[in-house]
């Protein structure tokens, strides 16, 4: 064992994306400092450890940055290999991960943001795709406990943190996830029952409120 | 060992793709010399292609012994952990983070707007390229000084990931008639570029300029007509 970690994560409480790594963190039993930062007033820190994208969520590592949340993932499943291995050993199915990964990357975050940032068409267009990839998740899903199968893994990691957004995205586009996906609930459900997910998602309503209070700022009715 | 899975190899690929040209770099480093590859026409894909990438539709599609792998950097990182050799991605989990990082900046910020910049005229075109030669201009703040590649000494998985810099790039700066890498505000990347090129692995592994101008010619004037 090396001498003391020193980690800090800067983040943003709604962030999916942050999400992601503090349940990775938590599932490895790692200690870290959690800066939430304000983004319409970025730290020095975050600036200087984030100069290409100037976002969170930035883990930094005895002083070393690492940006992008999957790409943080990866690094704190590498760093702390020994306890609950994220992504799975066997290079076929550590390639299914990163694609699926790679999926909710490209889609889930967009798609949402239009639902709840956008009206008439665009919105009803954005809804569609959405539950259109949901679904697809939910297919490859299947009947497995996590898309990690016997154990939560990348896949459950990069997608979880979502759950907290379905209440908006169901408020905001007239809709239910839980209706046109209702296994993704159950797993997202069985997730929650995981204490480095349930410590760290916070409540629907919650996230709901302050999109009310972003779009309210952003001039968006 | 190495010899016995070359015979299950096959790549579903396009001669032009950046991507698809990624992976083939990489087997040549791995020292997968015979494999299967199956050219796929884009305009009319095959029920092959369909059938095994059905999420994108796209090449490059990977089969090994059966398993199929699709999206070009996960391929790049199974093959790392599948054949031993020289490896693609750094030892620490830092250098890994950073290659992973830069791979994907070059994806989803370079790449896409210098597409774009070719294939439009106007405003469009102004601020396709103004975000590629932004993106160009971090890449070169990050190519480490008296070193000849990213990887060290010698390539790996960000020099193969940002190969596409060194050989599709040029072609499209041209078909677009425009300047993102330009030698004197980044003479990292030029330097790099002439390096990764004259590679003995990549050299013999390009597609031919000619018939890239003509192909991205062709694709320009079709984007543009709809």
């Amino acid at each position: 064992m090396s001498g003391k970690d020193e980690v800090v994560l800067l983040d943003f409480w709604p962030s999916p994306f942050g999400m992601r790594l503090r349940i990775a963190l938590s599932e490895k039993g790692v200690d870290y400092e959690c800066r939430e930062e304000n983004l319409s007033d970025k730290s020095q820190l975050l600036l200087r450890s984030n100069p290409v994208h100037k976002k969170i969520p930035v883990l930094i590592h005895n002083g070393k940055p690492v940006c992008e949340s999957l790409i943080a993932v990866q690094y704190v499943d590498e760093v702390w290999p020994r306890r609950s291995p994220i992504l799975p050993s066997d290079p076929y199915a550590r390639a299914q991960a990163r694609f699926w990964a790679d999926y909710i990357d490209k889609k889930i975050y967009d798609l949402g943001r239009k639902i709840w940032a956008t009206k008439g068409e665009e919105q009803e267009a954005a809804k569609r795709e959405l539950i259109e990839c949901l679904k697809l998740l939910e297919a490859e899903l299947g009947d497995k406990p996590y898309f990690g199968g016997e154990s939560f893994g990348f896949v459950d990691v990069a997608l979880v943190p979502f759950y907290s957004w379905f209440y908006t995205y169901d408020t905001c586009g007239n809709f239910s996830v839980e209706t046109e996906c209702p296994k993704l609930i159950l797993w997202a459900k069985r997730c929650l029952e995981k204490e480095s997910v349930s410590k760290v998602l916070p409540d629907g309503e919650k996230v709901y409120k302050l999109v009310l209070e972003l779009k309210n700022q952003l001039g968006l009715e | 060992m190495a010899m016995a899975d070359q015979t299950n190899v096959k790549l579903l690929g396009m001669w032009a793709s950046p991507f698809v040209r990624r992976v083939q770099w990489a087997l040549s480093l791995k020292g997968v010399i015979s494999y299967d590859y199956v050219e796929e026409d884009i305009l009319n894909k095959s029920s092959l292609l369909l059938e095994l990438n059905p999420v994108h539709q796209k090449v490059p599609v990977l089969i090994h012994d059966g398993k199929v792998i699709c999206e070009s950097l996960v391929i790049l990182e199974y093959m790392d952990e599948t054949w031993k050799g020289i490896p693609l991605l750094p030892h620490d989990p830092h250098g890994r983070a950073m290659a992973r990082f830069w791979a994907r900046f070059s994806d989803e910020k370079l790449e896409p707007n210098a597409w774009t910049a070719m294939c439009s005229e106007g405003e469009e075109k102004e601020g396709a390229l103004k975000r590629a030669i932004e993106a160009a201009s971090k890449i070169e703040e990050q190519l480490i000084k008296g070193r000849r590649f990213f990887g060290g000494d010698d390539i790996g998985y960000l020099d193969v990931a940002m190969g596409w810099v060194a050989c599709w790039l040029p072609v499209w700066e041209e078909v677009g008639a425009m300047s993102i890498v330009d030698p004197a505000r980044h003479p990292r990347i030029t330097s790099w570029a002439g390096d990764f090129l004259s590679h003995p692995l990549i050299r013999t592994n390009l597609p031919p300029k000619d018939e890239m101008v003509d192909y991205f010619h062709g694709k320009r004037k079709r984007i543009m007509a709809h």
